[in-house]
């Protein structure tokens, strides 16, 4: 019944593309081997925006991973590998589902889920400690998702 | 520790190349404070943390300028409350006309009680902050501080430091066992919107660079902390707080049974390391 609805739901991403209607609900999302084929959107994200994204607001990609294209901002961060070449080692959409839901990729992997709204523990409102007031949105839009998987798809060495 | 070892020269490589002034793993530097009194900021993990291999000081993954504050009473900006706390040490308040000298004598009498908290009594977790206002409502009939407060946390401070030194030596069996143990399943639950537990960072990322934050293994031995940042003394449930809040989580309260267990459990993960009380971090 599950793969049912998923084979649905990635119809009617197809459909949602053709016809460019809204984005799917992150739950929605069809993940094949952690990738995730269709563009959330329906059409091709903007590199320039997602460069934008590695380094603020909900994205913040450097915080953990280094990037040399990025060497003009300070501070970059050691937790995760570096991104250099990071279009070499993947294709798009195994950047798509890493940066969507990197654990469906990597089951342990500590990198937050940026296009996920439920299945956590004490939830909370942004950054204000207290308990959210209705549904969360997700980290990053699917707008955002597609901008910063266009600008990952640079980073070839 | 082979795979800290090598994240660490990834680490330094990745950010050699890329030109900013990163430094994996703990620093060599040693911690005397006022020249005579040496600190233990390395030990061997206890049994329960072996995973660890060695445990570390918050102090050695600061910069030299921020350790430097803390090598020496003048310099550490701690102290102010730490003499406040002192002189309102022996002051009389509440309707018993009591001050915490009256049965207390002299602080120094503290000495030795730090490294062995929190302890559990009577089937709960108690930690400086319960005794302290335990005894201004009960016996000075004074009112409780605030647990934030800059009164409770230098009073904290102030007892803690007579122990400065001391090795850190937290029971986790016995009575304190299912209070370490919800502690534990604490520490490795990854909270929030972000999935973050406290062991993704500080188990397995401390030395590592998270943005411009140079990860520890978040010991508490230097509770309450005087926090740059914050420009004062901060308590460690505070911090706690802090970070489950940056997960983006629904945090929980100072005093609240979760965080006295947490206390319980994390200070456990650093005995055998000198109580460094007050601490000075970034």
């Amino acid at each position: 019944m599950k793969r049912a609805t998923n084979v649905l739901a990635a119809l009617s991403v197809c459909a949602a593309s053709a016809a460019f209607a809204a984005p799917p609900a992150p739950g929605d999302v069809v993940y094949e081997d952690g990738a995730v084929a269709q563009s959330l959107t329906g059409a091709p994200g903007d590199p320039a925006a997602g460069k934008v994204l590695m380094n603020k607001g909900s994205g913040n990609c450097i915080a953990c991973h280094a990037v040399s294209d990025l060497s003009e901002l300070q501070f970059h961060g050691e937790i995760g590998p570096s991104l250099d070449g990071a279009a070499d080692r993947w294709n798009e959409a195994q950047l798509r589902g890493i940066v969507a839901n990197a654990k469906m990729t990597f089951p342990e992997t500590m990198m937050p889920s940026f296009y996920k709204v439920d299945g956590f523990i004490r939830p909370g409102n942004a950054y204000t400690g207290k308990a959210p007031e209705g549904p969360l949105d997700p980290l990053l839009s699917a707008q955002q998702i597609e901008d910063v998987v266009a600008y990952l798809m640079t980073l070839k060495e | 520790m082979n795979l800290q070892y090598a994240l660490g020269i990834a680490g330094l490589t990745l950010a050699v190349g890329i030109g900013t002034a990163a430094f994996a793993g703990p620093d060599e530097d040693k911690l005397v404070i006022n020249d005579v009194i040496e600190m233990i900021t390395e030990a061997p993990a206890p049994e329960h943390v072996k995973q660890l291999g060695t445990i570390y000081s918050g102090w050695r993954f600061r910069t030299d300028d921020t350790q430097a504050l803390e090598a020496d009473d003048f310099s550490n900006p701690a102290m102010l409350a730490v003499d406040a706390a002192a002189e309102a040490f022996s002051k009389v308040e509440g309707e018993a006309g009591k001050s915490c000298a009256s049965c207390h004598e002299d602080v120094s009498k503290f000495k030795g009680l730090a490294p062995s908290m929190p302890k559990v009594v009577d089937g709960k977790v108690v930690v400086f902050e319960d005794m302290i206002n335990s005894c201004r409502t009960n016996n000075m009939k004074a009112e409780a501080w605030k647990w934030n407060s800059d009164e409770m946390q230098g009073m904290v401070a102030l007892i803690k430091n007579q122990s400065r030194g001391m090795p850190v030596n937290v029971t986790i069996d016995g009575d304190a066992k299912p209070f370490w143990e919800k502690g534990k399943e604490m520490y490795y639950t990854r909270y929030g919107q972000l999935e973050l537990s406290c062991a993704n960072c500080h188990e397995d990322n401390y030395g590592n660079m998270i943005r411009a934050d140079h990860l520890s293994q978040g010991q508490i031995n230097g509770f309450p902390t005087y926090r740059l940042k914050q420009a004062k003394l901060i308590s460690v449930h505070n911090r706690f707080k802090g970070c489950i809040r940056d997960t983006r989580a629904e945090t929980f309260k100072e005093g609240s049974d979760e965080f006295k267990a947490l206390e319980l459990y994390v200070a456990s993960r650093g005995n055998g390391l000198s109580v460094e009380t007050p601490a000075v971090r970034q």
